[in-house]
């Protein structure tokens, strides 16, 4: 179980601030309970418009937690490390 | 009116194609702008807004999104099959994109700011993808359980609908009903071009849907409560009386099917596409009239739809071949439908509908419903009048001449009214009736009124015999028209009169010819006498000449032979010597 790679996905739409806020929050909280094995793939849906479909998203930011199922989803600039940290399911590591 | 105010231009509008829907919002609805649809659960919002989508791109050619947050795809497209839509096949064209919403608040965390830029690249990606000029969002309401934070919602709705506006598409919102107010979450407020509210409601255990459009910014619309119905072919919106008064008349004239009756109107007959109507109490013969009439536009070969609300065919066949219409080789020739059911069996306005659907099929010139005071028993009067003046507008704009006929009670003093209140909507009324006398009773028949023809004023006693419908000649009594056994009676005497004034004249004949007889005897005798006493005369006459020419004579001989000795032989000598 820990040694599975997190695979997250960030769905933002162009460089705005809410986005930025977010991958930078998330990149945070991987390095601080998930060193070394996670990935994160930043999906700009205004290149790519067509992949909204396929992992429901509305709201922007969306985090997907595609690995470990199921799948998870966190909306919001990801700036409530508790919220996140419980809707991800990651225990902190150094408690 | 104005030909200034014709010239402004209208409202740009996008036609719905739904069956009655345009007529009410003068052309369809709002172009490039939301319209929120709104209703209680199992109204059809759905429904109505897949219809304006499937309509829209087979019909206008513009193409549409729908966006739904409840059903998916799958379900959406099994459910509309029923309807003759086939989404798959037009999602195939490219002519439709089907985006089902999944929204779960369980599934989803909220952390921090956001907004819905997701949904509109969403949309703004399906609408792009095919071209899209028609959206809809099914039911966006669902959104308000998805994410907790209201006014972040509130105001991307608000957003997302001054978006689509931007996009020019033509966008249909649907909304759950809410208490006291159209939808559930005020959606209303961000809607404010065209709302149309559909109510679905249960009176006497008949249900009846009913459209109304709440408001139409910036366009006349009709503001009744319209009944609709989802009908195998989608839904069928009902405008309860139609908009203009303006179809083509004919001047034809097409026969009753009973010849004594078609002689009470002065052009033998009714106007080809005049709605008539017959009514009567119980037994007075207006199913047999109804009948004939079909039958003789069957003779015409005419198509003819003969809706039975009493009657089987089968019944209605028998019971018409037993005083001589013989329908049953018109069925045969499928001249004639029969359409029987029991008025109890659907609501009023699914009558309707199958009678429109019936029409359209079968293209019938006649039609006769039998009887529309049946029809009451559905519906209440109001109900049934302004469906009767649908169905009597449509008739006439088709140019299809109809009779109905309508049961009134026997009671003296409505007993020219009709309950339905119908009788100012057709153009002919014929009313038959009972005659009620000592101990018998008759039918007579009248006409009450006849627009555009003037016709008797008689009421006409008529038997129903095994040959049809015979109208029997006016006979007027002493204290006017007399029916059934004074009838007889009055014949009787006129009879009777007509035998004694017949002897009379033989007897006076008779008489003069006695009279004459001895007029002539008394003729002859006189002549008789008359020749007697010219005979007698004449002999004197002659002895008086004789006797005066013998005196002649003697008187001669006297004067030549004065010698001669006067005696008797003289004249003897005389005749010697000659």
């Amino acid at each position: 179980m820990d040694e599975e790679i997190w695979e997250l996905r960030l769905y933002v739409a162009g460089q705005t601030v809410k986005s930025v806020t977010a991958l930078t929050n998330l990149k945070r909280y991987c390095e601080e309970h998930l060193k070394g094995r996670y990935v994160i793939e930043v999906v700009d849906l205004l290149e790519n418009p067509q992949l909204a479909e396929g992992d429901q998203i509305l709201a922007i930011p969306t985090l997907v937690r595609k690995v470990p199922s199921p799948i998870r989803k966190i909306i919001g600039d990801l700036s409530n490390q508790e919220r996140v940290l419980v809707g991800l399911d990651i225990r902190p590591a150094h408690k | 009116m104005t030909p200034a105010a014709a010239a402004l231009p209208q409202l740009p509008k996008a036609p719905t194609g739904i069956d009655g829907l345009d007529e009410i919002t003068n052309g369809g609805l709002p172009l490039g702008r939301p319209t929120l649809i709104c209703g209680s659960a199992g109204c059809g919002k759905t429904l109505m807004s897949v219809e304006f989508l499937v309509r829209g791109a087979l019909e206008f050619d513009e193409p549409g999104v729908l966006m739904a947050f409840e059903e998916t795809a799958d379900e959406l497209a099994a459910n509309v099959t029923s309807l003759g839509f086939d989404l798959k096949q037009l999602v195939a064209d490219k002519k439709l994109r089907l985006d089902h919403v999944h929204v779960d608040r369980s599934e989803i965390e909220e952390t921090g700011e956001y907004d819905l830029e997701g949904l509109f690249i969403r949309l703004g990606y399906a609408i792009d993808s095919i071209g899209a000029k028609r959206v809809v969002l099914d039911t966006i309401e669902s959104l308000f359980s998805g994410f907790s934070n209201q006014a972040v919602l509130r105001s991307e709705i608000r957003r997302l609908f001054r978006w689509l506006k931007e996009k020019g598409v033509t966008t249909v919102i649907t909304a759950e009903r809410g208490d006291g107010s159209l939808t559930r979450q005020g959606l209303e407020e961000y809607v404010s071009d065209c709302v149309i509210l559909l109510d679905n409601r249960v009176v006497n255990q008949i249900t009846t849907r009913r459209l109304r459009i709440v408001k139409y910014r910036g366009s006349t619309h009709g503001t009744n409560e319209y009944p609709y119905l989802i009908t195998e072919n989608g839904i069928s919106v009902l405008p309860v009386t139609s908009l203009k008064l303006e179809h083509d008349v004919s001047n034809e004239v097409v026969s009753t099917g009973v010849p004594g009756l078609d002689e009470m109107f002065t052009r033998r007959g009714l106007y080809r596409g005049s709605s008539v109507l017959i009514t009567g109490t119980a037994g007075t013969a207006k199913t047999t009239l109804a009948a004939a009439f079909a039958a003789e536009a069957c003779r015409r070969g005419e198509r003819s739809l003969y809706f039975a609300f009493e009657e089987s065919p089968q019944q209605l066949l028998r019971n018409m071949d037993s005083v001589g219409l013989h329908l049953r080789p018109f069925v045969e020739q499928g001249l004639l439908h029969i359409e029987a059911s029991r008025p109890t069996l659907n609501g009023l306005e699914q009558h309707l509908v199958t009678i429109h659907k019936l029409i359209a099929q079968l293209q019938p010139r006649t039609v006769i419903i039998d009887p529309i005071s049946n029809l009451v028993s559905v519906g209440s009067l109001t109900e049934v009048r302004g469906m009767l003046t649908r169905l009597i507008d449509y008739l006439k704009v088709q140019g299809i001449t109809a009779l109905f006929t309508a049961l009134v009670s026997g009671g003296r003093t409505n007993q020219e009214m009709t309950e339905e209140g119908v009788s100012s909507l057709v153009d002919t009324w014929i009313h038959v009736r009972d005659l009620e006398g000592i101990g018998e009773r008759n039918r007579g028949v009248s006409i009450l009124k006849a627009r555009g023809m003037a016709h008797s004023n008689q009421v006409r006693e008529f038997l129903v015999t095994s040959e049809g419908i015979r109208l029997l000649d006016v006979v007027i009594g002493p204290g006017g028209i007399v029916t059934g056994a004074s009838r007889h009676t009055q014949y009787m005497q006129e009879q009777a009169a007509g035998l004694a004034a017949q002897q009379e004249i033989e007897r006076r004949e008779r008489e003069l010819e006695r009279k004459r007889r001895v007029l002539e005897a008394t003729i002859a005798n006189l002549r008789t006498e008359f020749e007697s006493v010219e005979e007698e005369l004449r002999r004197s006459n002659q002895e008086e000449e004789q006797r005066q020419h013998e005196l002649t004579q003697g008187r001669r001989q006297i004067a030549a032979g004065v010698g001669q000795r006067p005696g008797g032989a003289t004249p003897g000598s005389e005749s010697s010597n000659s």
